[in-house]
C-alpha cells in the first residue's frame, strides 16, 4: 500500500461541535493508525492474519472501553469521544475497528452495565488494556437475525452451570481469553455467562474462507458440557434485551466507523481525480468525475450531521434503539456506494491493493450484515414509525 | 535535571497558505494548527527521555494567546509535567526570546530545549538569542546528546561530517532531526493532561525589532520536462539557455 496520506474532510466545519480534548483523541488515533496500522494492513488482509502485536497499542489509544469509567481501566470518555476513535480505527479498515467494538461494546459493556463490581474488578481493568481479550457469543448457526430461538442453554447443577451450545461468527473468538455468552436457562430465560478460555470443554476453532474482514479473527464458540462457575453469571439484567442493549452501543460505534471507511476512500479518489491526467487534463475536471465527488461529499456530510447528533442524544442517554438502527442503516449504505464511486474513479488502479478501496468494499460486505442486517434495521424503523411488527 | 521546553505552534503541512493585511499578516483563517514538529519531535521528545532516565522534571513554555493552549495541551499529554504560557501576540524573534529569558532567569534550568525552528517562519534564531540573553552556552542543531552527571555530549552535523561537543549545564540547545523518535499520547497521557498545570502569565516589557512589510508566495511550480535518453545532449542546453543554471 502507498504512504498513507489521509486527511479528515468536514465540509460543514462540524470540528467546532468538538471540544480540544475529542480532537486530540481523533489526532492520536490517526496518528497512531498511520503509524503502526497503515503499513501492515494490506498484509494483513491478504494472509487473513489478525495482527495481534496491535491489542496493546489499541489498549493505549484508549480504543478498548473508552467511556468506562477510570476505575475500572477506561477512559471515562464521552459517546462523542467513543465513536471518533471508531471511525479513525475504520478509516484504516473495519476488521482493526471490529475488534474493538466487540472489546469494548460487547463485552466490556455487558460486564460493567450488567455485572457485580467482583466482575467488574477482575476483568475491566485487564480488557481496557488489551492484556485480556474478549468476545461475544449471541449469533447461533440456525439463529442469526433471530437470536431469541437460540438452542446454547445451561443448567443450575447446584455448585455451578453446565453449558451446552455452539456459537457462529464471533470476532476475536480464536484468541480470547473470555466470551460473553448468551443462553438459556432451564425456564428458557436468556443470561450472560463469563466463559474463560481453559475452561474444560470450551474450544473456539477459527472460521476461515472470508472474503470480508480478513484482517481480524473470526471464529465459533463450542460448549461441551462446560462447567461455569455461578459467579461467572450476569447478575443485572436477563431475557432478549440483555444482549441488545449491547448492540446498541457496538452499532452506534459502527455508524461512526462506517463514515471512516468513507472518508478513507473519499480521501483516495479526491487526491487520485486531481492526479490522473486524461485527455490532457486531471479527471477531477471532467463533469462526471466531479458527480461522483461531490455527491461522495454530500452524503459523508448528511452521515456525519445525522450520526454527531445520535452522539450527543447518547451522552444524554435519550437515543433509542431505533435511531441507532436508523444511523447505522443509513451509513453502511452511504459508505457502500462512496466505495463503489471511489473504485471507479480509481479506474484499474482501483482494485490493486495499492489503494485501500477494494478492502474496504469487502471489509463492508460484513458490516452491513452484522450486528443486525441491513433489513432487519429497516423493520425496526418500521416498527418504530408504524406501530407494526413486520419481522415474522 | 530541571528541563525547560520551549513549544511553538506552526501550521499543519496541509495547510493552505495566503495573507492578510495587504500581504502582511499569515491568514489563520481556516488553518489548523500542530506542535511545531521539530519542538514536539526532537526537543520535547528528548527533554522527556532524559527526566525518564535521570528524574527531575520537564516544563513547556510558549509565547502566544490563548489559542495555543490546545497545542500546549497535546504536550502535556505527550507527557510534559507542566506548561507555563506567557500571554503576548507573537511578533519577531527577539522579542519572542526576550519573552522566554526573562521568564527563564533565575528559575535554574538545567536545559532549555528549543526545535531548531518553526516550519513556518524558519527563523532558527530565538534558541541562540534565549542563550544569549540569559548568558548561556548554546549548542544548535543538535541531533545526540548524553548525559554524565552535569556534562552532556552533544552530536551536531556540520558540513561533509559531524561534530562532537561536550557542555555543562546549564546550556541551550536547538534540536535537529534524529535527536528522539516521535511519541503519540496515549489515552493515560491525554487524561492526565486535563488537570496538568498550565500558568498564564503576563508579557515582560519587551519590544520587536523587526517589522514586517510584506509576505509573497514563491512562484508556481512549472512543468516537468521530460527528455528521452537519446536526446540526453539536450540536458545541457536547455539547463544553459532556459534554465540558465550553468
Amino acid at each position: 500500500m502507498r504512504t498513507d496520506l489521509y486527511q479528515g474532510h468536514d465540509y460543514y466545519l462540524m470540528d467546532e461541535w468538538l471540544t480540544e480534548e475529542h480532537k486530540l483523541i481523533r489526532e492520536t488515533a490517526r496518528a497512531w493508525v498511520k503509524k503502526e496500522v497503515s503499513p501492515i494492513i494490506e498484509e494483513a488482509a491478504e494472509k487473513c492474519k489478525f495482527p495481534e502485536h496491535l491489542l496493546k497499542g489499541l489498549g493505549e489509544i484508549g480504543a478498548f472501553g473508552p467511556y468506562i469509567p477510570t476505575e475500572y481501566g477506561g477512559a471515562g470518555l464521552d459517546q462523542i469521544a467513543y465513536g471518533l476513535i471508531m471511525q479513525e480505527l475504520e478509516r484504516c479498515d473495519s476488521g482493526l475497528r471490529s475488534t474493538a467494538s466487540v472489546q469494548s461494546s460487547l463485552v466490556m459493556y455487558p460486564i460493567y452495565k450488567y455485572g457485580n463490581e467482583e466482575q467488574r474488578k477482575k476483568y475491566l481493568p485487564k480488557l481496557a488494556s488489551g492484556e485480556w481479550m474478549g468476545c461475544f457469543g449471541l449469533t447461533e448457526p440456525d439463529f442469526g437475525s433471530n437470536p431469541g430461538g437460540m438452542i446454547t442453554n445451561f443448567k443450575d447443577m447446584g455448585d455451578h452451570y453446565l453449558l451446552n451450545g455452539a456459537k457462529m461468527w464471533i470476532s476475536n473468538a480464536p484468541f480470547a481469553q473470555i466470551a460473553v455468552v448468551w443462553a438459556k436457562n432451564e425456564q428458557g430465560r436468556i443470561h450472560g455467562l463469563i466463559v474463560e478460555r481453559g475452561m474444560e470443554g470450551f474450544t473456539t476453532p477459527t472460521m476461515h474462507g472470508k472474503w470480508s474482514l480478513r484482517a481480524s479473527d473470526t471464529g465459533e464458540l463450542i460448549f461441551d458440557n462446560v462447567k461455569v462457575p455461578k459467579e461467572n453469571l450476569l447478575p443485572g439484567k436477563n431475557g432478549l434485551g440483555a444482549p441488545l442493549g449491547c448492540l446498541d452501543s457496538a452499532r452506534y460505534g459502527i455508524a461512526w466507523g462506517a463514515i471512516g471507511a468513507a472518508l478513507d476512500c473519499y480521501d483516495v479518489a479526491l487526491r487520485y481525480s486531481k492526479e490522473r491526467i486524461q485527455f490532457g487534463k486531471p479527471i477531477g475536471a471532467f463533469q462526471l468525475q466531479q458527480k461522483k465527488l461531490a455527491e461522495m461529499i454530500t452524503e459523508i456530510t448528511k452521515a456525519q450531521l445525522l450520526t454527531y447528533r445520535l452522539g450527543q442524544l447518547r451522552n444524554e442517554g435519550r437515543a433509542t434503539s431505533a435511531q441507532i438502527s436508523m444511523a447505522k442503516r443509513n451509513n453502511l449504505a452511504m459508505a457502500k456506494q462512496i466505495i463503489s464511486d471511489a473504485r471507479q474513479i480509481l479506474g484499474a488502479m482501483g482494485i490493486t491493493g495499492e489503494y485501500p478501496v477494494m478492502r474496504h468494499m469487502m471489509n463492508l460486505e460484513s458490516v452491513i450484515t452484522y450486528e443486525g442486517t441491513h433489513d432487519i434495521h429497516l423493520l425496526i424503523t418500521g416498527m418504530d414509525i408504524t406501530g407494526f411488527d413486520a419481522f415474522k | 535535571m530541571k528541563i525547560l521546553v520551549c513549544i511553538s505552534k506552526a501550521p499543519d503541512t496541509t495547510s493552505k497558505i495566503a495573507f492578510s493585511d495587504n500581504n502582511t499578516k499569515f491568514d489563520e483563517n481556516g488553518v489548523q494548527f500542530i506542535v511545531n514538529p521539530y519542538d514536539e519531535w526532537y526537543a520535547l521528545v528528548r527533554a522527556l527521555e532524559i527526566k525518564e532516565t535521570l528524574g527531575g522534571t520537564v516544563t513547556t513554555l510558549s509565547v502566544g494567546g490563548a489559542d495555543y493552549e490546545p497545542i500546549i495541551r497535546k504536550a502535556l499529554a505527550i507527557g510534559a509535567d507542566d506548561a507555563v504560557r506567557i500571554d503576548a501576540a507573537e511578533s519577531d524573534s527577539l522579542y519572542v526570546a526576550k519573552q522566554i529569558a526573562n521568564y527563564a532567569k533565575g528559575k535554574g534550568f538545567d536545559i532549555i530545549f528549543c526545535g531548531k525552528e518553526t516550519i513556518n517562519y524558519n527563523g532558527s534564531v530565538v534558541p541562540g538569542m534565549v542563550a544569549e540573553l540569559l548568558d548561556l552556552p548554546y549548542v544548535a542543531l543538535a541531533h545526540k546528546i548524553d548525559l554524565a552527571g552535569n556534562t552532556a555530549t552533544i552530536m551536531r552535523e556540520v558540513p561533509g561530517g559531524e561534530e562532537v561537543l561536550e557542555v555543562n549545564t546549564p546550556f541551550v540547545l536547538s534540536a535537529a532531526k534524529g535527536m528522539a523518535e516521535q511519541r503519540i499520547p496515549n489515552m493515560r497521557g491525554i487524561m492526565a493532561a486535563r488537570t496538568k498545570p498550565l500558568a498564564v502569565e503576563a508579557a515582560s516589557a519587551a519590544d520587536a525589532s523587526t517589522t514586517v512589510k510584506g509576505y509573497s508566495l514563491p512562484p508556481a511550480k512549472s512543468g516537468c520536462k521530460y527528455i528521452t535518453p537519446e536526446n540526453a545532449g539536450d540536458l545541457i542546453r536547455i539547463l544553459h539557455e532556459e534554465a540558465k543554471a550553468l
